[in-house]
Order: structure tokens, then sequence, then C-alpha cells
């Protein structure tokens, strides 16, 4: 695919296909050394670093701390100990609300609402749209502090703004972060990071040429069938996208611990939580690298799974 | 099959009156050009006939059934778009089916029927394709074909023909008006190319500014232009029009001051619309010119501004005064680049137009 001139095109005689990117000189080298060093320190290194860790018994203090001993796969044995690692505040549950976090905020929440709402608005302009779209893109780049702040507010149990209209329409006075806390951060997440998906959707569906909807529009085709036959098989590179992104995003989240830190008794304990406990309040730094690495590797599993199958529609289409 | 009805039809968009109190008639079977120059609202109209778009006024008829608010899925029409909107995930076969699938027609009849219509239409043995594996030409075939395939009582064309290069357009051409003759469906077909809307159509709409300017057979259109802007608008070259007054008394018309043509024999012809006001417009075609390299009584003096081999004839292009007469001729020689010669007039066959640019007589 060629996109547009890269290269002036007046060299004569000069195969400028083989002509060498402004990067592989010296000069390039030269040029892209602060980078790289910058990503081998601050990137690199510390993966190594956590690799090395996760099979040593390092803590922050004590005897551990200065002379840290190998111990081989103990630190990963502990985290899928099958008998422990399903009990409150263990490795397994902490997956386990991960998964349903994950499954919820990311795939039925925000793919599904930015599907739906990209959707509604299709070929709609107007003032419906901005508000929604405004709010959506506030939701996602105001600071995490102030967003868990506001929804602290929000879902306050005698005085948010939530349940003054909930017990206005006589619905009583739930207490949202204590008697639905995984529903509760799972709504949040919901709303927090929906204007990706809104976005990534609604410029999809503006690639698809209107005389495309119109043909159907022209034959009887109903909405739904519409959506299966053409949006939906058109729009599947990017919902591919839009999926493992959010994905990745959602598991790694941390914002819900402002929320409600990870409690009440670890009901919300997500795995980037269980870590941050684990390495920073326990001082476990070899258990927490172990937890790192298995981190790590599910989500070097997801991308990869992911590239296979853009290839895969990529061949297709 | 059915005729089609607008009756003041008109369409805006904000400001833009983008169809202006269009009133057509299409009759059953008839193939009806809409042509006019990019913007001039043809696409509109046609959109408007789908469903697509709806009026701000007026009223559409499909056969006897009124259809001005109705989605187009009520209208029973086919239509093929200018970039043939065939799915690139689906084969030709789904391509051309499509209609078919979404009126609940079996997948085994709906094969039968597609092979059909495709080897009528000489791509039967491409339906396992997909649109990015078939030429231009043959993607329009198949777009034509999944409009056909559905048996609609109306066809609409947005200027099917326009991403074709010029070879396969003709043949595309031959092969619409074919297939029109053969169904004998009623069409709209829009376009901006004036040869081909006279080559296909029964009849064509000339429009303008959202306007319908012209509508008559093609032969009509062309010989007869009602007013400078179809004068303009039909025919390669088109014709010239030069503005000039009239002088009935000595029965002379006059361009530019200095050049005049006598019109004492057809001064009964034009006596009537003189009385319309002194400032004219006179059509000629430039195969109704003549060119000779002596003056000859009738005669008015030019000199050769360009000369252009159309292979077989010349056009040459004088200059009158301020003004660029072209003239087509038909000989093996053309005269030198500004040289004097020559032009007569064949005053029979030229039109006087109005200030308002409408044709009198
Ligand atoms: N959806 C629309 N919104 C605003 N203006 C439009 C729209 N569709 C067409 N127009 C305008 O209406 C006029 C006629 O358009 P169109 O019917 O497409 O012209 P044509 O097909 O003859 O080139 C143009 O000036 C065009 O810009
Ligand atoms: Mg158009």
């Amino acid at each position: 695919m060629q996109f547009g001139p890269l290269y002036v095109s007046d060299t004569e005689g000069y195969d400028v296909e083989k002509r060498p990117g402004i990067f592989s000189g010296k000069i390039g080298v030269a040029f892209l050394a602060p980078a790289l060093v910058f990503v081998a320190i601050f990137l690199i290194l510390p993966f190594f670093w956590i690799f090395y860790l996760s099979f040593t018994n390092r803590t922050l203090t004590g005897i551990t701390a200065a002379h840290p001993e190998f111990v081989g796969l103990a630190n990963y044995e502990r985290l899928f100990d099958t008998d422990r690692w399903m009990r409150l505040g263990e490795f397994g549950n902490a997956l386990w609300i991960t998964a349903r976090f994950v499954l919820g905020s990311a795939i039925l929440g925000q793919a599904v609402v930015g599907l739906t709402i990209a959707w509604f608005f299709y070929r709609r302009k107007g003032f419906l749209r901005e508000l929604v779209f405004t709010t959506a893109v506030l939701a996602w780049i105001i600071p995490e502090v102030v967003v868990a702040f506001a929804w602290s507010a929000f879902l306050d149990v005698d005085r948010g703004t939530l349940n003054t209209i909930l017990a206005a329409l006589g619905l009583g006075k739930p207490d949202w972060l204590f008697d639905h806390p995984l529903l509760s951060i799972i709504i949040f997440n919901t709303w927090r990071g929906s204007a990706f998906s809104i976005l990534l959707f609604s410029s999809a569906l503006e690639t698809i040429p209107p005389s495309y909807v119109e043909t159907a529009d022209v034959v009887g085709a109903s909405g739904w069938r519409k959506f299966r036959d053409i949006f939906f098989p058109l729009m599947r590179g990017h919902i591919l996208t839009d999926l493992i992104l959010i994905t990745l995003w959602t598991f790694n989240v941390f914002t819900p611990f402002l929320l409600t830190g990870g409690g009440p008794r670890f009901k919300t304990e997500l795995v980037s939580i269980y870590t941050y406990r684990t390495a920073f309040k326990f001082f476990e730094f070899g258990k927490g690298s172990a937890i790192a690495v298995v981190m790590m590797l599910i989500n070097l599993t997801l991308a990869m799974g992911y590239l296979i199958m853009l290839r895969r529609q990529k061949v297709a289409s | 099959m059915a005729k089609i009805l607008l009756e003041h039809v008109t369409k805006r968009f904000g400001e833009l009156i983008a169809v202006n109190d269009v009133t057509l008639e299409v009759h059953d079977g008839e193939f009806v050009a809409l042509l006019g120059p990019s913007g001039c609202g043809k696409t509109t109209t046609l959109r408007l006939i789908a469903g697509l778009e709806v009026p701000n006024a007026g009223r559409i008829q499909i056969g006897e059934r009124e259809v001005t608010h109705l989605p187009p899925r009520e209208r029973d029409v086919a239509m093929v778009f200018q970039d043939y909107a065939l799915y690139p995930h689906m084969t030709l076969l789904d391509n051309i089916g499509y209609p078919l699938k979404v009126r609940g027609v079996g997948r085994r009849e709906m094969v039968g029927r597609v092979t059909e219509v495709a080897q009528k239409l000489q791509i039967g043995d491409l339906l396992q394709r997909r649109p990015a594996q078939v030429s231009g030409g043959q993607q329009q075939r198949a777009s034509v074909a999944r409009a056909l395939v559905h048996q609609a009582q109306v066809f609409l064309f947005d200027e099917p023909l326009s991403n074709l290069d010029a070879k396969l357009r003709l043949e595309a051409r031959a092969f619409l008006k074919h297939l029109q003759r053969e169904v004998g469906v009623t069409a709209v077909y829009v376009t901006h190319d004036q040869a081909e809307a006279m080559a296909l159509a029964d009849r064509i709409v000339v429009m303008n500014y959202g306007k319908i300017m012209q509508i008559g057979d093609p032969l009509q259109v062309y010989s007869r232009p009602a007013n400078t802007f179809v004068a303009s608008f039909m025919g390669n070259p088109p014709m010239n029009l030069l503005p000039c007054r009239v002088d009935l008394a000595a029965g002379k018309i006059i361009f530019d001051d200095d050049y005049m043509l006598d019109i004492a024999a057809h001064r009964e012809r034009w006596s009537a619309a003189i009385s319309n006001g002194p400032q004219f417009t006179l059509g000629i075609r430039p195969e109704h010119i003549s060119i000779s390299p002596t003056q000859l009584p009738g005669t008015i003096p030019s000199q050769v501004y360009a000369v252009q081999p159309l292979g077989g004839e010349w056009l040459v292009v004088t200059q009158v005064g301020r003004e660029l007469v072209s003239v087509r001729l038909f000989q093996d020689e053309a005269p030198p680049l500004a040289e004097t010669v020559w032009l007569r007039f064949d005053l029979a066959r030229t039109f006087l137009y109005g200030s308002d640019g409408e044709l009198l007589q």
C-alpha cells in the first residue's frame, strides 16, 4: 500500500525502494540512543529485575532485605497453592474477580455500550450527540483521583446523589459500595472507559460508505439485519482491536482501589490491587514480583492472541 | 413496472434549494435521463424517488400509489449507486442475491435466480469472487444484476458508468441500452454526460440549479434547445452563443458593433422576437457554419484562433471581434493559425434567445 510520496521522487535512477530509512544509518542510531536508553532503564531493566526477584524471598525489611535468598519456584507455588488460592484475599480469588470485572465492565460494559451509542448516533447530528460524546470523553480524561472522589460522593449511602434520587422515588437507600461492591466498580469502570469504544466505533462507522447502508435500505433490510450483514462484518477489525485494548486496560486498572480499597472483605480485590497489597503493604517483593510476572504473561498471551486474530482477519479480507 | 410522477417537488438543505419545484412524469417502461452539471440536483431527485430523501413540498407517485412519505423499502425500487455499493466482504453471488435474502427467498432459489441474471450479464462464472477480485466493468454489471434480480417496479441509476474508463463506458452503454429494451423497465438514469444521455434515453430532462430546463426526446433537446443553458450543455462542442443586437429595419444582426449578418430573407421569422428587447443571444451549432478562404457575400471575417483535429474532421475555433466561434470543418485540411477566414452562418438553423435566455420564435 502506498501512502503518498514519502520520498522526493526526482532522484532519477535511484531505487527509492532500497533507499535506507532515516533511522538505519549511524546518525539514526545516535538520534535514537536517548530513547533507547530510556526504554532500557525504565522498561527492560525493571522487567528482568522483577523476573529475578520473583525467584527470591526478598522483602523490604528484615534479614531478607539485605540478603535475599534464591527460593526457586516457591513464590509461584504459593500463588497457585490449590488448597488456598480461591480463598478471600488470595491470588485465585483476585483472578476470578478480575475476570468478572473485565467481562462485566470491558466486554459487556464498554464495548457493548460503545457500540450501542455509536450505532445510535450513526449519521445523526445535534445537541444530544454532542452531550453524550462530550460527557463520555470527560469521564475518560478527568484524573482518576477526581473521578474516584466524584463517584464516592455520588454513591454515598446517606448523602449521595444517587441515593437522594432513589429515595425521592421511594426506592430506598442501598449501600452501593458495601452491598454491591463488584457491580459498583463494574458500572464505574464502564462509565469511566466507554469513550474509547464510542469514539473507535463511531469512526469505524464513518468509514462505511453511505451507499452500502442505502442499498440495504432500498431493498428493505431491517436495522438488525443491516447490523449483522453489513456493519458488523465491516467493523470486525475495529471490534477486535477495541476488545483487546479495553481488556488489557481493564485487566491492569487500579482506579477501583480508590473507591473500595479492594473491599469489603476482598470482594473487589482485583489482581492489580492484590499485587499492590502483597508488594507494598506486606512488602513481600519476591511474591509481588511473581504476581507481576504472571500478570505480564497473561497480558502477553492476550496480546499475542489478538495479533494472531488480527492477522487472520487481514488475510480473510 | 410502473410510471413515476413528481408534482412540484422541492427539496431544501438548509438555505440551499437542491430540487426546485420539479414536475415530471416518467411513463411506464420509459427510460428517462436526468442530465445536468454537477450539483444541479440530479442525485437528490433520484434519492427523492427512492425515498432516501423526503421532499419539503410536493408529492411523488409510483404506479398508482402515492409514496411521498413512504420509506424506501415500501416503494419497490431498485437503485444502482455511483460507487456500485457492492459489499466487499460478500461474494458476487451473495451481493447480487442480497435483495432476495432480505425478502426471505430460500438459498436454493436465490442461487438459481442470481445465476440466471448473472449469466445474462456475462458474469456467471465470477459469482464466487469478491468485488475486489473482479474488474470495474464486472463490478458495474454485478451492481446492475443486484438491481435486476428482485424485479422492482422502477430502476434508478446514479451515474453508473462514471467510474469506468472510456472504452468500458461505451461497452457498458451499449449493454445498458440493450438490457433496457429487452427488460423494458421504467428507469431514471442520472448522468452529467450529455452523450450518454442522448445515447441511452427515451427522453432527457435537463436540469440546472435544481430546476428543470427542458424535457424532450434526445433529438428535440439537441436540435431545439429551449434556452441558452441547454444550448450550451448539449453537444460536443456545444452550440456557439453570441451576444448580438437585431436591427430589423435594416435586416441585420449585429455583433460587436462591427460584424453584421444579413437577415433580410428571414425577417419574417424574427420580426416577432424583436419586441422582446434589444439584447439577444444568437445560437448556432459548429456544424452549421462553413468556412471560406475568400470573402463571399453574406460572410463575416474572423481569425483562426485554434485548430483541433478530431479525426476526419476539424474543430476550428475562430475569433470574431471579442467572441470565439467554433466551427466544425469536414475537410482534409484546416486553415493555418491566425489566418483570416470568412464564416457563413446557416441562418435557417440559428436560434435567437432573449435576454432571459429563453428561446424566441
Ligand atoms: N445531504 C445533503 N446535505 C446538504 N447539501 C446537500 C446534500 N445532498 C446534496 N446537497 C447539495 O445539493 C445540491 C445538489 O446535489 P446533488 O443532487 O447531489 O447534485 P448532482 O447529483 O446533480 O451533482 C448540491 O449543491 C449539493 O451540495
Ligand atoms: Mg450526483
